[in-house]
């Protein structure tokens, strides 16, 4: 295990047992009813996380980062941006792959408004957290409703750097 | 979820038929891993979203998160999905309590959205060493105003769409 994964784990379980106290200070029905449902949650959302882990290894096998390398060339102007969109969206793979993309759409001369809209698309739309994560844990109608309000803003990200200039 | 396990099961043909039954094999294993370190962190976030959907106040978060909570829900929403610690593990059960505890889907998606863009969790570990500080700080600086924007749609669309409140 990785010292990052090790201090997201213990502020995870840090943050459980301070909660977990509070609930305890407000008597013990409440505490036994919020495990209690957190564990109904957990029950209910185990078998769409296994479908969700399991199936986008596959999902990822069959779209390989080269692809979605080769839609962010240095394709400039508003098609770049659109193009890099949607490969941010269908980026397989977890925020290494997500990031090690932009950095190399960045160094074989893709724009930085491009890569920008490239990663706040990936931030927002990648469909194997929205698979994986977002769609087992939240109501569907609240994921579609997040994803379809969310479509302007990688264009406004692409937009604001234009205006503003390089970093 | 229908759709998904059709999604998956085409992919698997797909891999069979390049890979062969090993390259089945391969993914799954490495999935299974990575299925177990996961669900731990799952459950984590499961009791989380279970102590704050109990703790918080209904009315004091249907004040300060839900449809008539203006500018200052959206800021609030931000603000707490920037602090947020943990990874998705944890954002996505607890956005799901506050809904239920009397947020808005504009404070709502506000959260999620601001937990994605500027949450530092993942800024921190993995965009700084790979894209570099120079373009992270610009992207996050740019990206500053997304979450109350995207918010903000959300409400306005959503009062378009459910004149007479959340049908259920």
């Amino acid at each position: 295990m990785t010292a990052s994964a090790l201090i997201i784990d213990i502020t995870l379980w840090g943050s459980v047992a301070i909660l977990g106290f509070m609930a305890w200070q407000r008597g013990r029905v409440v505490l036994v009813s919020s495990v209690r449902e957190g564990s109904m949650d957990f029950i209910n959302i185990v078998p769409r996380i296994a479908l969700g882990v399991i199936g986008s290894g596959y999902i990822a096998a069959v779209i390989p980062p080269e692809v979605i390398t080769g839609w962010l060339g240095p394709d400039s102007g508003w098609l770049g941006v659109l193009t890099a969109v949607i490969a941010g969206a269908a980026t397989p793979g977890g925020p290494v792959v997500g990031f090690s993309i932009g950095a190399v759409a960045l160094k074989v001369g893709g724009g930085p408004p491009q890569v920008i809209a490239y990663v706040v698309a990936w931030a927002l739309f990648a469909f194997q957290r929205m698979i994986l994560w977002e769609i087992p844990f939240m109501p569907a109608r609240f994921v579609w409703f997040r994803a379809a309000v969310s479509v302007p803003f990688p264009f406004l990200a692409a937009a604001i750097a234009m205006v503003i200039g390089k970093p | 979820m229908i759709v998904i396990g059709a999604l998956v099961a085409i992919c698997v043909a797909l891999v069979w038929r390049r890979d062969g039954i090993d390259g089945v094999f391969n993914i799954l294993t490495h999935d299974l891993l990575l299925f177990g370190e996961i669900i731990p962190r799952v459950l984590a976030g499961c009791l989380l979203g279970g102590f704050i959907a109990e703790i918080l106040p209904h009315d004091k978060v249907s004040r300060s998160l839900g449809p008539k909570s203006g500018l200052k829900g959206l800021l609030i929403g931000t603000a707490f999905g920037a602090i947020l610690p943990g990874g998705p593990f944890t954002a996505y059960p607890v956005a799901a309590a506050l809904l239920t505890v009397g947020a808005d889907f504009g404070a709502t998606i506000a959260m999620v959205v601001s937990w994605t863009l500027i949450g530092y969790g993942r800024a921190v570990a993995w965009e700084l060493p790979i894209l570099g500080t120079d373009f992270t700080l610009w992207r996050i600086v740019i990206s500053l105003p997304i979450p109350v924007l995207a918010g903000w749609l959300g409400r306005v669309v959503f009062v378009r769409m459910y004149p007479k409140g959340e049908p259920s």
